[in-house]
């Protein structure tokens, strides 16, 4: 018997019990859109992450203060970091005789502050930092232009907002040249300033670090001679991070070593008191704090697993229910000429054809699944899905695998009939 | 064609055997049409199942158009009823779900051959059922059936049609119609043709007639008359089916 006649017959006998056939696929069905959607939406929380790390900016290293030994007030207030990077390090970073290597170098020290203007008023991160910046950390100026070097040296009362922050303030109104009040401190003892805004910066959306629409950027002199608790009982600048992009990925080791030798030398430390982090790390990091969702994930694909093995002991069932029912069949079929072998591939190719068609089904409703679901969030949790080809070959090779491990039996037993007892069966 | 010797034929009921043949020498020459008669349990069915390789003796030889059956396994006995016998049963043993035409193409279709449909509906025609090919077995009569069983006999130019009680299961007109069919098949194709009944009106068409009893053959007689003789009947074997044909 020829493939297409054996698929033929196949075809014929699954159409002859379709409610049978469709029920016998259920199974099969959730299983492989279980698998599909799960894949989907592993890969596409796997890509969120990735993206997020990418839009830090490119081949950037990140250096912050270390815990210290050293108590004192900055201690208490940040958490249990001391203050030990001063804007003086990320200045002798930024040598290209002594790190040829390195692009751009942003410091900076983030606060919470309340801004008005008009008659609207919101809270915000202010970071103040240096020209390199937006170039540190591939952000662009939509209006007006960054702090610039003369900001830095007159210490200048001037603000650059970050795309949400001015649409809060100013609406659909142009905000360059116009004043900012920020509020900085307990509302009973707080300081306050007016800036004047010089740029808005482009929308960026959330990276790893938070939402970069959702700041304002003033030069970090201005910052650190205006707001006294940020200098330390040494009378220095303290900074909470500096931000270094160096020309290519492969000099981070280089970097790194470089980078920590200056700042020991310059702290006067064995012990180091800062912490070097690449991007490399970083992604790291960001990929063990998914790691509670993996094990999720996890369970989930164990259902997914659980329910086409259970799929697949049903159609062994249905198949060997089939078998008997059919004996009679199989001793005519036998009579005029079918060999051992004809019968086990036709009750095969039935076994395969019911896992393949689920397996497409499945296929179809795992893809409208996490279609469906991309983007969206679900328990509170925003949702990506990515279908990746892969998934998709592979669903569809496991229930084609199911359909000959549970098919093979039944298919075996059918084959091995006597012809006459199979003739003589009611 | 045929050579049996020295066949048995035991099967197990637990631990006890039962001997269903005895010692069967038996010899059919081509064109043959020859009745195996005997009482319930003298062995006939087990004969003939050995007969159309569905069945192994459990010793002796079988040889088969100069092919020596005894010694084949299952898929090779499978090649050998696909291609060199033909069976008929009592109760027809058509696939309920198939239209006729598809029933004939059945053995075809284990054999790899082309041109399935055409040979089939030629086979049809040949019985008289060219208007009845896209009628599934409970649509058709009893006599219909049968007629669609023997195309897919004969579909496959068999060297040794077998015929298990094929009147069994039909009236008496009804029975003589599909024996005269084997009748014509004989006398007109030359066809070797074995058949396995009890009733004498029907064994009275065969030109030999062995008789079986406790799986022993006690008597092998030839017949000098049979029935549906050219003196005895008229019209051809195409005219005749049919006529039965048009009066189901």
């Amino acid at each position: 018997m020829t493939i297409t006649d054996t698929i033929r017959t196949a075809l014929a006998a699954l159409a002859a019990n379709k409610l049978r056939s469709s029920l016998t696929m259920l199974g099969i069905i959730i299983g492989v859109s279980a698998v599909i959607t799960l894949m989907a939406v592993g890969q596409g929380s796997q890509k969120g992450v990735t993206e997020r790390i990418q839009g830090l900016g490119s081949n950037l290293i990140f250096i912050r203060p270390g815990e210290s030994q050293a108590s004192n007030v900055q201690a208490a207030v940040y958490g249990g970091q001391a203050l030990t990077l001063v804007d003086a390090d990320a200045y002798a970073i930024n040598d290209p005789e002594r790190f040829p290597y390195v692009e751009g170098v942003a410091p900076q020290v983030d606060f919470e502050g309340r801004l008005i203007a008009g008659g609207e008023n919101t809270t915000t991160t202010i970071i103040g930092t240096t020209p390199d910046y937006p170039y540190v950390r591939d952000l662009y100026v939509a209006r007006g232009q960054f702090i610039g070097d003369d900001d830095i040296t007159r210490k200048g009362l001037v603000a650059v907002l970050g795309h949400r922050v001015a649409q809060t303030l100013f609406g659909n109104s142009d905000p360059i040249g116009k004043s900012v009040r920020l509020s900085v401190g307990p509302p009973s003892m707080s300081i306050t300033f007016n800036f004047r805004v010089i740029g808005v910066m482009e929308p960026k959306g959330a990276t790893a670090t938070g939402d970069e629409d959702d700041l304002m950027f003033i030069p970090l002199p201005t910052m650190q001679a205006r707001i006294p608790f940020l200098r330390n009982p040494q009378g220095l600048s303290n900074v909470f991070q500096i931000t270094v992009k160096v020309s290519d990925r492969n000099d981070f080791g280089q970097a790194e070593k470089d980078i920590a030798a200056l700042l020991r030398e310059r702290h006067n430390v064995t012990e180091d008191d800062f912490e070097i982090l690449t991007q490399t790390d970083v992604a790291n990091l960001k990929a063990a704090e998914t790691e509670i969702s993996q094990t999720l994930w996890a369970a989930m694909a164990a259902i997914a697993g659980i329910s086409l093995a259970v799929g697949g002991i049903g159609i062994m069932n249905i198949m060997l229910v089939s078998v008997t029912e059919r004996t009679r069949e199989i001793g005519i079929r036998k009579a005029v000429g079918a060999t051992g072998g004809d019968i086990l591939r036709q009750f095969l190719v039935e076994a395969l054809m019911v896992t393949m068609a689920g397996g497409a089904t499945g296929v179809i409703l795992g893809v409208t699944l996490s279609t469906l679901a991309d983007g969206r969030t679900i328990l509170e949790q925003s949702v990506r899905a990515d279908v990746s080809p892969f998934a998709v070959i592979l669903a569809f090779g496991v229930s084609a695998v199911i359909g000959l491990f549970f098919g093979i039996y039944p298919a075996y037993n059918a084959s091995r009939l006597n012809p006459i007892e199979a003739l003589h069966h009611e | 064609m045929v050579k049996l010797t020295d066949i048995t034929k035991v099967y197990r009921a637990g631990d006890v055997p039962v001997p269903a043949l005895r010692g069967i020498n038996l010899q059919i020459q081509e064109g043959e049409f020859l009745a195996i008669m005997g009482p319930s349990g003298s062995g006939k069915s087990t004969l003939l199942n050995i007969l159309g390789c569905l069945d192994k003796p459990t010793s002796g030889t079988y040889e088969l158009d100069g092919l020596k059956v005894s010694a084949f396994d299952e898929e090779r006995l499978a090649v050998l009823r696909n291609r060199k016998v033909g069976f008929v049963f009592q109760s027809f043993n058509l696939l309920r779900r198939l239209p006729a035409v598809e029933q004939v193409e059945l053995p075809l279709l284990y054999r790899r051959v082309p041109n399935r449909r055409r040979l089939a509906l030629q086979a049809l025609g040949d019985m008289g059922l060219a208007d009845r090919v896209a009628h599934r077995p409970p649509q058709l009569s009893g006599g219909e059936q049968q007629r669609v069983a023997i195309a897919r006999c004969l579909v496959t130019h068999p060297a040794l049609v077998l015929a298990d009680e094929p009147t069994g299961a039909l009236d008496t007109a009804t029975g003589h119609d599909i024996m005269r069919i084997f009748h014509r098949l004989n006398a007109e194709r030359g066809i070797t043709i074995a058949l396995v009944t009890h009733e004498r009106e029907v064994a009275a068409y065969a030109h030999r007639v062995i008789r079986l009893q406790d799986g022993q053959i006690v008597s092998d007689e030839l017949n000098s008359s049979p029935n549906g003789s050219p003196a005895a009947d008229g019209p051809s074997l195409g005219g005749d089916a049919g006529s039965e044909a048009s009066r189901a």
